[in-house]
C-alpha cells in the first residue's frame, strides 16, 4: 500500500512535468500544426539558467527557486527569438519545411549549449528544501506534492485564461480558421507570438519541477523527455489543452507503475506502445476529435 | 432475355447516418445496360453522398447495391471499381504532379501484369507492356481530345482539360458504369457542349451506363433517358425529363414553396 | 529493351566502372599514406549512409509520408545480421558469403519489422505516422537493451569485420539502382499518385493500403541492408546510437538533397557524411554549423538543394559533345 501511494505520487508529479511540456507542443500545434521539435529544448534552456542564476539568489539572501524567474524570462525570449528567426520565414512553405526547421532548431540549441556550456552534466542545487511526510504510511517527499501542485495550478490558470480572457478566446479561434480569424480582427501573427511565450514560459516552470526532482543538466535533456512530452500531446489528443494535460498524467503515471511494478527495463516501450494502441483505435488521441476528409 | 433481367446498377433501400443525421435515405435506382440516368437536386441534398456510397468511400449503414447482380456493400473503393464502377470528382482530384499520360496510366495499374522482378531488371515483359499501355492510354486521350498535351502536368492543364482528364482516367479502370460527379462545373458553354459530345461518344463506343450528378437542370434534361431527383436525402421525383420538368415537387425543391 | 535505353545502361555501368576505379586507385596506391584506412572509412561510411536517406527518399519523396524512425530498421538490420554472422563465425565459410549472407538477413529481418509496422499503422497519414514511426523506433530500441543475445543494453562487439569498402560500394550501387527501377515502374507510379491524391489513387482502382505497405516494407529492406553494413563496418554497436537523432539526421538529408531526388539523396548523404570528418578541427561548431544551414535551406530553398531534377549521365555527355562541336 504504502509503495502504491509512493508511486502514484511520483506517477503524477512526473505526469505533470510531461503534462507543462505537453501543453507547449500542443498549443503550438493547435495553430501552427506544426510539431516544435525544439520546445523540448526550452527545458534545457531553463534548467541550464536555474543552474547559473540559484547560486545568485542564495548569495542575495533570496530562496533558490526564485531562479525560476528568470528562467520563464530567459525561455520566453528563447521561444519568441525562436519563432521569429527561424519558424516564421518557413510558415508558408508546407509541413515537412516546418517540421525541419523545426529539427534543425532543437540540432541548434542542443549544439549551442554545448558550445557555451560544455559536455559534462551539471549538477543544480537544492531548489527547495523540505522534510519528508508521511501519507498513507507511505513516506513521501514533501517537494514532490509542492511540484505537483504548481503543475495542477498552472493547469488551471491556463485553461481559465484560455477559456475566459479575450487573448485566450483569440488563442482557440485562431486554430478553428486562421482567414476567418484575421477578418474579425485577430491579429494572427501576435496569437501566434503569444502562443510560443506561453509555451515556453511553461517549459521553463517545467525544468524547475525537474530539477527539484533530478538535480541533473544536460545539453540532451530536452530532446527525450520533449519527445515523450509530445507522445502525451498526441494521446490526450494533440490541440486540445485537457488533452495534453490528460496525456501528460496518463503517461508519467504508466512510467512509474510499470517501472515499480511490471518490468523496469520496459517502461519506454510500454507508454510507446499505448500510443500506438490509441492512435489506432482513435487517431485522433482520446479527447480528440474524429475529422475525415472531405471527398 | 437474362441480359434485360439484370440491370447494370440496383440499388435498394440505401441509406447512411453520420451521427444521427441522415444524410441518404431508401435510396433506390435501377440504371440498365448503357442507360444514362441524371440524378440532380439542389445544393446539399445528398448526391455526392450517393456517389461516395457506391464507391465505397462510406459504407450504408443500411440498404444494398449490386453491379450487374453482384452485392458490392462492405467492398472498398478499390474493390469497387475493380468490380466494374469509376467515378470522376466534383472538386477534380487529379494527380496533380504528374503527367496527364502517367494520370491515365496509373487507372491501368490494376490490369498490368508485369513483377516487380521485370520491373527492376527491366525485363522484356516490363518494356512490352509499359509500351501497349502506353497506346491504351493514349487512345483514351483521344477520346477526350488531350491526346497532345500527354506529357502536360496536369496541374497545367486549364480547368475544362483537368475535367476531361478525369473522365480519361475513369474510363481507364475498363468500367461497366461511370458515375460523373458535376462534370460541367466551371465550363462555359462550347466547353459543355464539347463534353456532352464526349459523355455520348463514350457511351455508344463502350457500351456502358452512365449515372451523372448535375446541378444544371437543362444540361441533364438534354441528354439524360431517366432522371432522379432527391433532396434532404430523399427520393422526391422519378421519371422522364418531360415529367421531371412539370413535377410541382421538383419545382418547389428548387425554387422553394410559395405559400410560405 | 529500346536500342537508346540500352546505350545509356552501358554508358552509366562504365560512368561507374570509372568512378569506382578512381577510388580503388586512390586507396591502393596508397597516397593518402598512413591515413588511407581513415579515408576509406569515410566512404564506406557514405555508402551506407547512402542506402538509408535513398530508402528514406522512397518514402518522403515518392510515398509523401515521412518517417522519423529510420533508424529502428537500421538497427533491425544491424543486430540480426550481427547475430546470425557471429553464429556463423566458427564455421568455415568464405568472407564474401558471409557478408552476403549478413546483408540478405539484415534486410529480410527490417522487411519484416517493416510489414508488422506498416499494417497497423499506416492507415494513419503525416504528422501521426511520424509520431508512430517514432514511437516505433523506441520500441525497437528499448527491445535490443533489453535482449541479452543483443548485449542486453551493453555494447554488443566482436562482430566481424567484413564491411570491405569495394563490396560495400557495389552492394550500395545495386541497392540505388533497384529502388530507381522501382520508383520508374508501374509500382512507383502508382505509390505517386497515391502521394498526389489517394482518394483519387483509390478511385483509380489502386489498393492504396497495400503499396502503402509494400514500399513501407521495401523501404525497411533497404535500411536493414545498410544496418548489416553499419554493423560488419564498426564491428561494435549500442542500441542507444540508433534513436531518434540519427532518424532525425536521415530525414534531413533527404529534404537538403531534395524530396523525390534520387541524384540529391546519393550526393547530400555522401557530402553529409563526408563533412563531419573533413571538419574535424571545428568539431565543436560542426553540428552547429549544420543547423544553420538546414534553417536557411529551408528558408531559401524549401524543396532542398537538388529539387526533384536528376542527374543524368547521358545528358550531361550530350551537352559536352555539343559544347565540344561549337568549340570546334
Amino acid at each position: 500500500m504504502s509503495i502504491l501511494v509512493q508511486s502514484l505520487i511520483n506517477g503524477l508529479n512526473q505526469g505533470a512535468i510531461y503534462a507543462l511540456i505537453a501543453l507547449g507542443y500542443t498549443m503550438v500545434y493547435g495553430i501552427l500544426r506544426m510539431i516544435n521539435f525544439a520546445h523540448g529544448d526550452f527545458i534545457m534552456v531553463g534548467a541550464y539558467t536555474m543552474f547559473y542564476t540559484a547560486p545568485l539568489m542564495v548569495s542575495y539572501g533570496m530562496p533558490a527557486w526564485m531562479a525560476v524567474i528568470l528562467a520563464v524570462l530567459v525561455c520566453t525570449a528563447v521561444g519568441i527569438l525562436v519563432e521569429r528567426v527561424a519558424y516564421k520565414p518557413v510558415r508558408g512553405s508546407g509541413s515537412i519545411s516546418a517540421l525541419i526547421t523545426a529539427l534543425a532548431m532543437s540540432l541548434f540549441l542542443e549544439n549551442l549549449a554545448m558550445v557555451l556550456f560544455g559536455g559534462n552534466p551539471k549538477t543544480i542545487m537544492k531548489i527547495f528544501d523540505l522534510p519528508m511526510i508521511e501519507l498513507f504510511g507511505a513516506k513521501i517527499q514533501m517537494k514532490y506534492l509542492l511540484t505537483l501542485g504548481i503543475g495542477l495550478a498552472i493547469m488551471i490558470i491556463l485553461t481559465m485564461f484560455v477559456r475566459f480572457t479575450k487573448l485566450g478566446k483569440a488563442m482557440r479561434a485562431v486554430p478553428q480558421d486562421r482567414e476567418a480569424a484575421t477578418i474579425v480582427g485577430i491579429n494572427v501573427d501576435r496569437i501566434i507570438t503569444v502562443t510560443f511565450a506561453i509555451g515556453s514560459a511553461l517549459a521553463a516552470v517545467a525544468a524547475l519541477m525537474y530539477c527539484s526532482t533530478y538535480p541533473r543538466c544536460t545539453t540532451d535533456m530536452g530532446s527525450m523527455m520533449g519527445i515523450k512530452a509530445f507522445i502525451a500531446a498526441v494521446l490526450g489528443g494533440i490541440g486540445i489543452i485537457p488533452g495534453a494535460m490528460l496525456g501528460g498524467l496518463i503517461v508519467g503515471l504508466i512510467e512509474i507503475l510499470v517501472k515499480v511494478y511490471l518490468a523496469p527495463g520496459w517502461y519506454e516501450a510500454i507508454t510507446y506502445g499505448i500510443l500506438i494502441v490509441v492512435l489506432l483505435i482513435k487517431p485522433s488521441g482520446i479527447l480528440g476529435k474524429n475529422t475525415g476528409e472531405k471527398v | 432475355m437474362a441480359k434485360q433481367a439484370v440491370p447494370v446498377l440496383k440499388v435498394l433501400h440505401l441509406g447512411i447516418q453520420f451521427g444521427g443525421l441522415k444524410a441518404v435515405e431508401d435510396f433506390n435506382m435501377e440504371i440498365g445496360e448503357s442507360e444514362l440516368v441524371g440524378l440532380i437536386g439542389p445544393n446539399g441534398a445528398g448526391k455526392t453522398t450517393v456517389f461516395n456510397l457506391l464507391t465505397g468511400v462510406y459504407q450504408p449503414t443500411e440498404g444494398a447495391f449490386y453491379l450487374c447482380g453482384e452485392k458490392m456493400n462492405g467492398k472498398k473503393t478499390h474493390q469497387v471499381v475493380a468490380a466494374g464502377i469509376a467515378r470522376t470528382f466534383q472538386n477534380i482530384r487529379l494527380f496533380k504532379k504528374m503527367s496527364v499520360l502517367e494520370n491515365v496510366k496509373v487507372a491501368m495499374n490494376k490490369n498490368m501484369k508485369y513483377s516487380m522482378l521485370s520491373a527492376i531488371f527491366r525485363m522484356e515483359h516490363y518494356w512490352s507492356e509499359e509500351a501497349e499501355t502506353d497506346e491504351h492510354a493514349l487512345d483514351l486521350l483521344k477520346i477526350v481530345h488531350l491526346e497532345d498535351k500527354a506529357a502536360y502536368i496536369a496541374e497545367n492543364l486549364p480547368y475544362g482539360e483537368q475535367r476531361r482528364l478525369e473522365i480519361a482516367r475513369a474510363l481507364a479502370t475498363g468500367m461497366k458504369l461511370l458515375l460523373l460527379d458535376e462534370p460541367a462545373a466551371g465550363m462555359n458553354p462550347t466547353e459543355t457542349a464539347e463534353l456532352l459530345d464526349i459523355i455520348n461518344n463514350i457511351r455508344d463506343q463502350f457500351g456502358i451506363s452512365v449515372l451523372l450528378i448535375e446541378h444544371d437542370m437543362s444540361l441533364v434534361m438534354k441528354i439524360c433517358e431517366r432522371i432522379q431527383v432527391i433532396d434532404y436525402g430523399v427520393t422526391i421525383a422519378s421519371g422522364t425529363p418531360e415529367e421531371i420538368a412539370n413535377n410541382p415537387k421538383v419545382i418547389e425543391a428548387y425554387l422553394g414553396k410559395d405559400d410560405e | 529493351m529500346p536500342k537508346n535505353v540500352k546505350i545509356a545502361y552501358v554508358i552509366n555501368f562504365a560512368g561507374l566502372l570509372l568512378l569506382f576505379a578512381a577510388l580503388y586507385i586512390l586507396f591502393e596506391t596508397g597516397v593518402f599514406g598512413t591515413r588511407t584506412d581513415y579515408f576509406k572509412g569515410i566512404a564506406t561510411t557514405a555508402c551506407y549512409t547512402i542506402i538509408m536517406v535513398t530508402s528514406l527518399n522512397l518514402l518522403v519523396g515518392v510515398m509523401g509520408e515521412f518517417s522519423l524512425g529510420h533508424a529502428g530498421f537500421m538497427s533491425v538490420g544491424a543486430y540480426a545480421s550481427a547475430v546470425l554472422t557471429n553464429m556463423l563465425s566458427e564455421k568455415a565459410v568464405p568472407g564474401f558469403a558471409l557478408f552476403l549472407a549478413a546483408l540478405l538477413a539484415g534486410g529480410i529481418a527490417a522487411a519484416v519489422t517493416g510489414i508488422l509496422v506498416g499494417i497497423p499503422t499506416l492507415k494513419l497519414r503525416g504528422d501521426y505516422l511520424a509520431i508512430v514511426t517514432v514511437a516505433f523506433a523506441e520500441i525497437i530500441r528499448v527491445a535490443f537493451t533489453n535482449f541479452e543475445i543483443t548485449g542486453g543494453g551493453r555494447t554488443m562487439s566482436g562482430i566481424m569485420k567484413l564491411s570491405n569498402f569495394y563490396w560495400v560500394f557495389w552492394v550500395m550501387v545495386i541497392c540505388v539502382t533497384v529502388m530507381y527501377m522501382y520508383v520508374r515502374s508501374r509500382f512507383g507510379r502508382t505509390v505517386k499518385a497515391i502521394r498526389e491524391d489517394y482518394i483519387a489513387a483509390a478511385a483509380a482502382g489502386v489498393n492504396v493500403t497495400f503499396y502503402k505497405i509494400m514500399t513501407f516494407t521495401i523501404s525497411a529492406f533497404f535500411a536493414g541492408i545498410a544496418g548489416a553494413i553499419y554493423a560488419h563496418y564498426l564491428t561494435a554497436m549500442i542500441p542507444t546510437s540508433f534513436n531518434f537523432m540519427y532518424s532525425a539526421e536521415f530525414l534531413t538529408e533527404v529534404i537538403i538533397g531534395g524530396t523525390g531526388s534520387m541524384t540529391g539523396s546519393v550526393i547530400g548523404a555522401a557530402f553529409l557524411s563526408a563533412l563531419p570528418e573533413v571538419m574535424r578541427a571545428f568539431a565543436k561548431y560542426r553540428m552547429l554549423g549544420y543547423s544553420v544551414v538546414l534553417v536557411l535551406i529551408m528558408i531559401f530553398r524549401p524543396g532542398g538543394v537538388f529539387g526533384t531534377w536528376e542527374f543524368s549521365l547521358t545528358r550531361a555527355l550530350r551537352r559536352v559533345r555539343r559544347g565540344l562541336r561549337k568549340g570546334a
